[in-house]
């Protein structure tokens, strides 16, 4: 049994209209999605902005109403407020924001921001607390001078590890990382995933991380799940994806990364432009007739992607082929 | 460096800006040269005086509140010696200006046609028809698949990629010689950016402008620039071609920005962390290299007092000659203090 295993999950919108405010349509902003994370993994969830990522990220931490299908925690449905209380799950499960200034409480003492989930979840002493605090703010690399300092007086790269220290006050076993670094510097955005890996050694725990960053995911995640409107094109390991990616939304993506090298970059952008012109002329060949993925075949043991079957296993054997 | 195509040439430049009453540099002394055809990438931190540069250059300061000092000779025309009136005449017309929020750039009560045809009635006497027809032609060049319907649209119905192209078209309505880009492509998905920079690329060529691309992201800067000006704490400390700069780089500014990127390579080892942050203008060191307290390993003895600019290849430049013995601490040879 895996850690988390959605099934099937749907999340849509309505859209009230006219006089009545009678609902006309949807959003399906997570329109059937299945994948499993493991304990102790990074699983990354990639895609372009508006496919659905932080729907499903405050989904699984339970801020989201569910359209249908499962979320199961430990082989508990957790979309189901009761079970939630009963396992414990909001001290499980916690999450991490983009935006961290807006997510902390101006008003509040760092102190007091990170004690708070601590309140709720554990009763110590004045003492107990103070000393657990200094222990969170040490392991993300904050002196004890930032107890009684307020959020805006932090840069944007100490917030984030103040959210991140917030985050793993409960100990927690699952945290959402909803694009942590995504408005950092490089050395920040660096220094917050070292942590985040640190802390994943030192404590098991399970990251759901959000990204539309492929360099940072690389970096990140064991197995990673492509999300394009609503749906999954694609999941696979780490070295499915990157090595033998087989929708051509994933190689888009792929190829949208800039070319670090400079001695390749004339190709590299021939070779973007030439995915740029398939995604363009044969949507008819990676998307039904409405426009929409397909359900998602497998086509290893750790590699599924949406395509009709016959498609995806010719595919498949090619890419297999080039990489012999 | 000092060749006839400089059509842009930043002379000792330094804009301090007043804070309770005192002034401090954001930038000292930049020294920087742009040519007809390239593409020069300034990159560093946030909070290393980038976007000061840029507004620097576009006249954008209140003068009671900023001290400018040093010569922008941009045509001939000493930008700095200019009033407002006179400003106003480059602006726009021969300098373009694409900032990172296209929303805060575009009113949201005019329709696109009407917002891009204004800066040329401000520039340019054309006819009504012949500002039409521009329109859409700038909306065809920057890559929108529907001119005439996106002519008419407001800013609020286009998604922030149609809106960034948009911005662009208004920057090289009037064909400017110099386009400043300030983080054009941050708040973008990657496959919109990497459109958007192939737009820059074929205005640049297509206009023989000159661009200055400010940038965070060194992949942009790899992707992208010709030349490349590393910037740390409002100082220059290494420019070269791109090659030279992802090649051999040589400042531990440049090299340590390298090495904190996520590579192929190290997926599983923790990435480099530059110690420490780059200083508020109030804290700058006055003396002595700024970027010293970032690689506290290296032996006060061992870096210089007051580190200049040295060509180390043609077209090269190091601010210090330190990088000749700077390692990092895993790095074989390393002196660590
Ligand atoms: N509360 C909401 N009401 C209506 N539509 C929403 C709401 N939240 C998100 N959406 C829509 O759902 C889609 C997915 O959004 P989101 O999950 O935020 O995507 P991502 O995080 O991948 O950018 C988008 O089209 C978005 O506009
Ligand atoms: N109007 C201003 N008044 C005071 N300080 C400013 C002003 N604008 C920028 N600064 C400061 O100048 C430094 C450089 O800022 P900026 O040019 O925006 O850097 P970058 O664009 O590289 O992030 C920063 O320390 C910033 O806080
Ligand atoms: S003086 Fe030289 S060694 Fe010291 S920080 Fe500056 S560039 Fe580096
Ligand atoms: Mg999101
Ligand atoms: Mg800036």
């Amino acid at each position: 049994m895996s850690l988390v295993e959605i099934k099937d999950l749907k999340v849509h919108y309505p859209i009230r209209t006219g006089f009545w405010n009678r609902i006309t349509d949807s959003v399906r902003a997570v329109d059937g999605i299945t994948f499993n994370i493991e304990a102790g993994e990074t699983y990354g969830l990639v895609g372009e902005s508006g496919s659905g990522k932080s729907t499903t990220g405050k989904s699984v931490v339970g801020l989201e109403k569910v359209t249908s299908g499962s979320i199961l925690y430990k082989g508990v449905d957790i979309t189901k407020k009761a079970n939630r209380t009963k396992l414990d799950y909001n001290q499980d499960v916690q999450m991490i924001f983009q935006d961290s200034l807006s997510s902390l409480n101006p008003r509040k003492r760092i102190e007091d921001i990170i004690a708070e989930p601590l309140r709720n979840f554990e009763h110590l002493s004045k003492d107990e607390e103070k000393l657990r605090v200094l222990q969170l703010l040490d392991i993300v690399g904050l002196d004890a001078d930032a107890l009684y300092k307020y959020p805006h007086q932090f840069s944007g790269g100490q917030r984030q590890r103040i959210g991140v220290a917030r985050a793993v006050a409960t100990n927690p076993k699952l945290i959402i990382a909803d694009e942590p670094v995504s408005a950092l510097d490089l050395s920040v955005q660096a220094q917050v995933l070292n942590f985040m890996k640190k802390i994943q050694r030192e404590f098991g725990i399970s990251y759901l991380f959000i990204s539309h960053d492929l360099g940072v995911v690389r970096h990140m995640c064991n197995n990673i799940a492509i999300m394009n409107r609503g749906r999954l094109v694609e999941i696979g390991t780490r070295d499915d994806i990157y090595n033998n990616p087989l929708h051509i939304y994933t190689k888009r993506l792929l190829a949208a990364i800039p070319e670090t090298n400079v001695n390749q970059r004339m190709a590299h952008r021939a070779s973007r432009l030439a995915v740029e012109k398939i995604y363009q002329e044969q949507q008819s060949k990676y998307y039904d007739e409405n426009g929409e993925a397909f359900p998602l075949v497998q086509v290893s043991p750790t590699h599924s992607v949406a395509l009709p079957e016959t498609i995806a296993k010719q595919l498949a054997s090619q890419e297999g082929e080039v990489q012999a | 460096m000092e060749t006839a195509s400089n059509f842009l040439n930043i002379k000792d430049v330094s804009t301090a800006f007043k804070i309770n009453g005192q002034f401090y540099d954001a930038i000292s002394h930049i020294d920087l040269q742009v040519q007809h055809d390239e593409i020069l990438a300034i990159v560093g931190e946030s909070g290393c005086g980038k976007s000061t540069l840029a507004t620097t250059i576009m006249g954008l300061h209140d003068p009671s509140e900023t001290k400018i000092s040093g010569e922008i000779d941009f045509e001939g025309t000493n930008l700095l010696q200019l009033d407002d009136a006179d400003y106003n005449q480059f602006r726009g017309a021969k300098i373009g200006m694409i900032f990172q929020d296209p929303l805060s750039a575009l009113n949201p009560l005019k329709r696109i046609e009407d917002q891009i045809s204004e800066v040329m009635d401000y520039h340019t006497k054309l006819t009504k028809e012949e500002k039409h027809d521009r329109v859409l032609q700038l909306l065809d060049e920057v890559g929108i698949v529907n001119p005439k319907r996106t002519a008419r649209q407001f800013p609020h119905e286009l998604s922030g990629g149609m809106r960034q192209r948009v911005i662009i078209a208004i920057a090289i309505a009037c064909k400017p010689d110099l386009i400043i880009a300030d983080e054009p492509t941050t708040a973008l998905d990657v496959t919109i950016q990497a459109q958007i920079l192939d737009v820059l690329r074929a205005i640049q060529k297509e206009n023989h402008a000159g661009i200055i691309l400010i940038t965070h992201d060194l992949g942009v800067v790899a992707e992208t620039a010709d030349r490349v000006a590393v910037m740390y704490a409002g100082q220059i400390v290494e420019q070269g071609t791109a090659e030279q700069i992802f090649n051999t780089p040589e400042h531990p500014y440049t090299r340590s920005l390298l090495r904190s990127m996520p590579q192929r390579d190290n997926e599983n080892d923790d990435l480099y962390v530059i110690d420490g942050n780059v200083p508020s203008l109030q804290k700058m060191p006055s003396t002595g290299d700024r970027f010293a307290p970032r690689i506290p390993w290296v032996p006060a003895e061992a870096h210089e007092a007051n580190p200049t600019m040295h060509e180390v290849a043609p077209g090269h430049e190091v601010r210090c000659t330190c990088y000749k013995h700077f390692k990092f601490p895993d790095e074989k040879g390393s002196v660590t203090a």
